[in-house]
């Protein structure tokens, strides 16, 4: 049943299953020590992806903004992008400025590489920031490869050719929450490895209660770490779909760093490629035995719970890179997936899927790219799901269907703690899989008249 | 939403509106344009999507918002909106709210503009000279409906309420009621003028947020219909009077606890931190900071002549400053937007949510007991004992370690 990549059914979107790359990119920005997020349109696109960050996260988040007007839509909007970039100097005193364009600055042909090369020249006497751009208008692509394309940026216009040879391994995490970065650092370094994680959104995105105000969040992947890159020993990076041009290949094609590219490292098989290849990268022989431990327990934890879950259809959505992962996982604990769907395309979703439920899977979920909710419902209507996987956005569908919605991903906007759901390593699985067995043992008590005391 | 998918994916189901008939406002609807569209142009995908959604809808009249990349790319909204107006036989309106063209009242303006249209095409022979329009109003958790039904007590007939649980057939009558109640924010006040000048039916601003002001609100109402029902003012003055009989013993309770806390109010209009002034006096509590993004001079003296010696008035300030204010006066509850919230509490001050998220009513007398539960209910928790600017006085002193490990 695999396959079937063709887009969605209607002309009409309904309920989109994506949200658009410049949102992407402000938030891979924010994982970067000091940086301000500045998006170069117009005022509404800023405004609106903040409160949707935000409301995830429940952090204060700034992202600048050159505020484009009808004058600058018809004139260029360069000099509002050089006089934003100052202002936000004034304001926050960044260390980086990372801009990303919009379908407004795209459209009118505005050339940001320009741009930001007269503004160095027309300010050189200013202690300036470094500025990073990225080209993201939201008619191409989606959120993840706005992501992935502003850490692509980052690497590639930071690192520094003349970068001493360090023993520091880069890691891009991809859109993993914070908690998931600060458990790999602890991994990394567990096997003594010393990572620079870009971006680390783990403080940035996730701080603790504070006594005075900071205009930019304390935290992040230090810009100097960033251009030391070039230096780095290897790298590793996450994700079943990533662009040929990721941070990973750049490092590696620019200055012969050896990449490792994984999917998210979710259920044991991804978490054992996680951790094969930190054997390797460390020297260390097997791994050290708290995550041997780990693992055992997470085996014995899917023996005690592999009844509750097996041969429940699941559907699952979202963002590529995730519903890979997710697919994989759910493949290996016996719940059937049958519906996967994603509003990215042209990504060989369905080949990863595929390939990464090689063996455990024998009937593989149909595939469905560039599809909003509205498609995905008409799809899962004749497969009766039992069981949801996906951000917050399928919620009204999952409740349609009288099944619960483990939410995973981002947005989370309807509960509470998404930025500290882990979803990598034995720990992370361990976590997502105690979340579903509970939720279809929930599911099983609250629909029996008998309410038993034992399940 | 003609756009890109960002533009829609945004605004999907962010309000608090409740409908008591169909849930269409709760679905987002795009064109979704990609790199092709751009070049060749949206109009046909716009007709098509149209096309599809009003069939598989059966709406009652089509919005089309035009976005940054529409009023680039120079689609014909209006050419295409009349095309499948014709096909459909329902209303297609085209909004022009390209989002460079401005802030977001010339967005209130673009959508008045576009329901402007809808105005004055249906028959109003059977409404009665006791009639008003509810306009500004979004029905945030059945605020409208309160409203509403207090409206009614009065005698009054609600014609249309724009936009909270709206309806176009309502709409396209409006212009038979005999008064436009516009709500303080200007949303619908452009609509409100329209219809004032085209029909010649006035219009006057009111509030439904704190006793002073709604009970204003509806005095004003009846004030207007008085000669034509002499009875009108009694019927108000029994309904203001029953209703706060209602609410006062539960504010009462809130009050014992809340006496003496201080509150910091940062909104947008001067009028609404009137309006919070005065609720937070029936609570007991004074209001140490107070400011506005948009006040004037005048505004400004008159905060200063309300607020109690020492009350620390800001304009348009800054998170660093806020935070300054905060601190000096020790605020136990911030009352602001959506903004401010995260800032609130990343300080740890308790906060009240006042915008359009927000999922209890506070309009109407019950939102006034709604808004004490809900400043009772943040400035009561204990959690504010373990937040850094006040853990510090648990401390004892010499115990704080200032190195960083």
């Amino acid at each position: 049943m695999t396959g079937n990549p063709a887009s969605k059914n209607a002309v009409s979107t309904t309920n989109a299953c994506k949200l658009c790359t410049p949102l992407g990119a402000s938030l891979a920005f924010k994982g970067v020590e000091g940086a301000v997020p500045f998006l170069h349109g117009s005022q509404g696109c800023a405004t609106y992806m903040r409160r949707y960050i935000i409301s995830h996260f429940r952090e204060p988040i700034d992202i600048a903004s050159s505020a484009l007007g009808e004058k600058h839509a018809v004139y260029g909007g360069g000099p509002n992008l050089k006089k934003g970039i100052l202002n936000v100097m004034k304001k926050y005193s960044p260390s980086l400025v990372g801009v990303a364009s919009t379908c407004l600055t795209e459209t009118i042909g505005d050339d940001m590489g320009l741009i930001l090369h007269e503004f160095r020249n027309d300010f050189g006497d200013l202690d300036l920031p470094d500025v990073v751009h990225v080209s993201t208008p939201s008619y191409q692509g989606t959120h993840s490869d706005g992501f992935n394309r502003a850490v692509h940026a980052l690497v590639d216009q930071l690192a520094d050719p003349e970068a001493a040879k360090s023993e520091r391994v880069a890691l891009f995490p991809g859109m993993v929450s914070p908690a998931d970065i600060r458990l790999l650092k602890d991994i990394f370094r567990e096997y003594g490895l010393t990572p620079t994680v870009l971006p680390d959104i783990s403080e940035t995105l996730d701080g603790p209660a504070l006594e005075d105000y900071e205009p930019v969040a304390s935290g992040g992947t230090p810009v100097s770490e960033i251009k030391a890159l070039s230096g780095a020993a290897a790298s590793v990076e996450f994700g079943s779909c990533l662009p040929k041009d990721s941070a990973g290949l750049c490092l590696e094609k620019r200055f012969g760093i050896e990449n490792d590219r994984l999917r998210i490292p979710l259920g044991i098989r991804g978490a054992d490629a996680l951790h094969d290849v930190l054997c390797e990268l460390s020297g260390l022989e097997c791994m050290p035995r708290r995550y041997k431990l780990e693992r055992g327990r997470l085996v014995d934890a899917y023996v005690d719970g592999h009844k509750y879950v097996f041969g429940k259809r699941a559907v699952v959505y979202g963002e590529e890179n995730l519903v890979v992962a997710l697919t994989a996982f759910l493949a290996e604990i016996g719940v059937q997936p049958v519906l996967v769907g994603t509003g990215a395309e042209g990504k060989g979703i369905a080949a990863s899927i595929e390939a990464a439920c090689e063996g455990v899977l024998p009937e593989l979920p149909l595939v469905r790219e560039g599809v909003d909710f509205h498609d995905i419902a008409e799809e899962a209507e004749t497969m009766s799901p039992e069981l949801v996987l996906g951000n917050s956005k399928g919620q009204r569908y999952a409740r349609a269907w009288n099944a619960p919605l483990i939410r995973v991903g981002f947005p989370i906007h309807d509960r509470f703690g998404g930025q500290r759901l882990k979803t990598v390593s034995y720990e992370g699985t361990q976590e997502l899989y105690d979340r579903i067995v509970n939720a279809l043992i929930e599911k099983k008590q609250s629909d029996s008249p008998v309410g038993w005391g034992y399940i | 939403m003609h756009g890109p998918v960002g533009c829609a994916a945004y605004t999907w189901d962010i309000r608090g509106a409740l409908s008591s008939g169909r849930e269409l406002h709760r679905l987002s609807f795009t064109t979704d344009l990609r790199e092709k569209d751009i070049i060749f142009g949206g109009e046909p995908k716009l007709e098509a999507a149209l096309m599809e959604l009003i069939e598989r809808h059966e709406p009652k009249a089509a919005f089309v918002y035009s976005t940054c990349i529409v009023g680039l790319i120079g689609d014909d909204l209006e050419a295409v909106c009349r095309k499948v107006a014709d096909k459909t036989g329902i209303p297609v309106l085209p909004v022009q709210s390209e989002g460079f063209k401005g802030s977001k009242r010339e967005g209130y303006l673009a959508a008045c503009n576009a329901m402007f249209r809808l105005v004055g095409t249906a028959d109003v022979s059977d409404i009665p000279e006791l009639s008003v329009n509810i306009f500004g109003d979004f029905n945030i958790a059945g605020e409208t409906w309160i409203i509403k039904e207090y409206l009614e007590r009065m005698g009054l007939t609600v014609v249309a309420s724009v936009t909270g649980d709206g309806r176009v057939d309502d709409l396209r009558r409006s212009h038979g009621a005999s008064l436009n109640m516009v709500q303080c924010s200007g949303a619908t006040l452009d609509l409100a003028k329209m219809i004032e000048e085209k029909y010649g039916k006035p219009h006057c601003r009111v509030s439904w947020l704190g006793i002073e002001d709604m009970a204003d609100s509806l005095y004003k109402v009846a004030e207007f219909f008085a000669d034509k029902d002499p009875e009108i003012m009694a019927r108000t003055t029994e309904l203001v009077r029953s209703e706060l009989e209602g609410i006062l013993p539960g504010l009462a309770r809130y009050r014992k606890d809340l006496e003496g806390k201080k509150a910091a109010v940062y909104v947008g209009g001067a009028f609404k931190a009137f309006s919070l002034i005065k609720s937070f006096r029936h609570l007991g509590m004074e209001v140490a900071v107070v400011g506005s993004q948009t006040g004037t001079a005048e505004d400004y003296a008159e905060l200063a002549e309300v607020t109690d010696p020492g009350t620390i008035i800001v304009d348009d300030a800054n998170p660093l400053e806020l935070q300054e204010f905060i601190k000096e006066k020790d605020v136990d509850v911030f009352v602001g937007g959506v903004k401010e919230r995260p800032i609130a509490f990343k300080l740890g001050v308790g906060f009240c949510d006042h915008n359009h998220e927000r999922k209890i009513p506070l309009e109407g007398f019950v939102g006034m007991l709604n808004f004490a539960k809900e400043v009772h209910a943040s400035v009561m928790s204990p959690v504010w004992n373990f937040v850094p600017r006040r853990e510090k006085r648990h401390r004892n002193a010499g115990k704080e370690c200032s190195h960083d490990r």
